[in-house]
């Protein structure tokens, strides 16, 4: 299961997964249905391995509906991939809170729900790898980014706890933190940012989604099992 | 997935180094393993891997003798030609309590496991550069992070490869030249078998996965890191110790 799997880092996780052999099934709103018929329409054997499900993993309810009708379909759900992330971006002076609170609710409470209604099927088949999408910025802390920042430093929390918890389960839980990536939300970032960001960057680029993909696909292979609890930086060294 | 590359990789031929090697070479690389003592166990293991179809040099040599260190480095190039990864993998411990530990005991340490690391990466660092390419990951430490009673010494080594492998890889960050850490927890090594039992097994229990990595497990994590695909990790250390002390 990866949440925003049609979005920016998302597509590429979905993607790699899908051509790996994984059933995919792509959480998303009801805008990202079309971008998922667009994915499978650049795949060619692995397409019929996309499944789109509407869900908005803000609302607990909606991601145990989404768990169980994955449980239902495909039998197992062996990989979650916490991925779906939105901003909302002001000064604190500026922030209402509104916009604190979706953040949150989107970046960090919907893992929290997602974990919740997938934990009982990975604890049953003694097996699961769980990786979140956190961010530089929850590391960094960033201008404008207040609830942005705390929402990823929090599931970096969460990661640890939820590790411990299931360390002995065949479950590991480990968190990607992706320094600056061309995806629509980095290209929706003021110009003068952006050159910002790749000039900060000790690489001078921004990353490319299909590279935080291969970091994920690392992480859920049985093989990497010691692996939990983790936090691996993908930034072109911006943050270190 | 490694063909027509070469790696060097110091203390590899014992260990999680040997488990290194054997990952790199199976997957196409050449390796250069380098090694101080142990000569005839190095020779053993140099055939074990050729009988797997394995190209493999060994090289004897102390990295904590810079001399050492540019001879081998000179002995590779003469004979593969170039290096494009370098892994800083030589360890040793001398376990003691502050109180009792020597300023030789604390000496020896940092000169292997920190100075070490830099002088083979002198030693490799021109020939990287020139070729607009490379990767550097040192083998770091969970107790780089977190202290070890008895272990001031290897503590501070492996504490000081964080501060030199982000440094390291800001000045390398424009050139090609990739620089990480691994993070090892316990694994099951010569080094963590000599831990006395009643020790190990308290460790153990602090372990969440309640058991000690292997070193297969540590060698694919060196292994995803010098893909051509992990370019845009740098100045990362990575962990892998079973949730200890995360």
């Amino acid at each position: 299961m990866v949440t925003g799997g049609a979005g920016g880092i998302g597509s590429a996780i979905s993607t790699l997964l899908a051509n790996d052999g994984a059933s995919v099934a792509i959480l998303g709103l009801p805008e990202d249905r079309a971008r998922t018929q667009t994915l499978r329409a650049q795949l060619d054997g692995a397409a019929k391995r996309l499944h789109f499900y509407e869900s908005n993993v803000g609302v607990y309810e909606q991601c145990r509906e989404a768990a169980a009708t994955v449980v239902r379909e495909h039998g197992r759900i062996d990989f979650l991939i916490n991925n779906a992330g939105i901003t909302r971006d002001h000064t604190v002076r500026k922030m209402t809170v509104e916009e604190w609170q979706a953040v949150l609710q989107v970046n960090l409470s919907g893992p929290f729900f997602m974990i919740k209604a997938v934990l009982e099927t990975m604890i049953e088949q003694g097996f699961g790898r769980i990786v979140n999408i956190s961010s530089v910025v929850g590391e960094s802390g960033n201008f404008g980014q207040a609830n942005y920042a705390a929402a990823k430093a929090g599931l970096i929390g969460l990661t640890k706890t939820v590790a411990l918890e299931v360390a002995n389960r065949g479950i590991t839980v480990n968190a990607v933190a992706p320094g600056f990536i061309e995806t629509p939300m980095t290209k929706a970032m003021p110009p003068q940012a952006i050159e910002n960001a790749i000039a900060q960057t000790p690489q001078q680029r921004l990353g490319q989604p299909e590279e935080v993909a291969q970091l994920v696909r690392f992480l859920l292979d049985e093989k990497a099992g010691y692996i939990t609890g983790a936090v691996y930086n993908i930034n072109g060294g911006w943050y270190m | 997935m490694f063909a027509g590359r070469v790696a060097l990789v110091t203390g590899g031929t014992r260990g999680i180094g040997a488990a290194i090697t054997q990952a790199l070479a199976d997957n196409g690389a050449t390796v250069a393993a380098g090694y101080n003592r142990g000569k005839a166990s190095a020779e053993e293991f140099a055939l074990q891997m050729e009988g797997r179809g394995a190209r493999l040099s060994i090289h004897q040599g102390r990295v904590d003798d810079v001399n050492d260190c540019n001879r081998v480095v000179q002995e590779v190039m003469d004979r593969h030609g170039r290096v494009d990864y370098l892994v800083n993998n030589a360890g040793i411990t001398v376990d003691k309590t502050v109180r009792k530990m020597t300023a030789e005991d604390w000496q020896q340490v940092l000169n292997v496991n920190l100075s070490g690391a830099f002088q083979m990466t002198k030693a490799v660092l021109e020939h990287m550069i020139e070729r607009g390419s490379g990767r550097i990951v040192n083998i770091s430490s969970v107790i780089g992070e977190t202290g070890n009673v008895g272990q001031a010494n290897y503590a501070a080594s492996k504490a000081g490869l964080f501060g030199f492998t982000k440094s390291l890889a800001l000045e390398m960050a424009q050139r090609g030249i990739t620089v990480n850490c691994v993070a090892p927890g316990f694994i099951e090594t010569e080094m963590v078998a000599a831990i006395p039992q009643e020790a190990l097994a308290k460790v153990v229990a602090r372990i969440p996965q309640r058991r000690l990595g292997k070193p297969d497990e540590v060698a694919r994590v060196v292994r995803f890191l010098l893909e051509d695909e992990s370019s845009y990790i740098t100045g990362a250390v990575y962990a892998i110790n079973g949730g200890l002390d995360m």
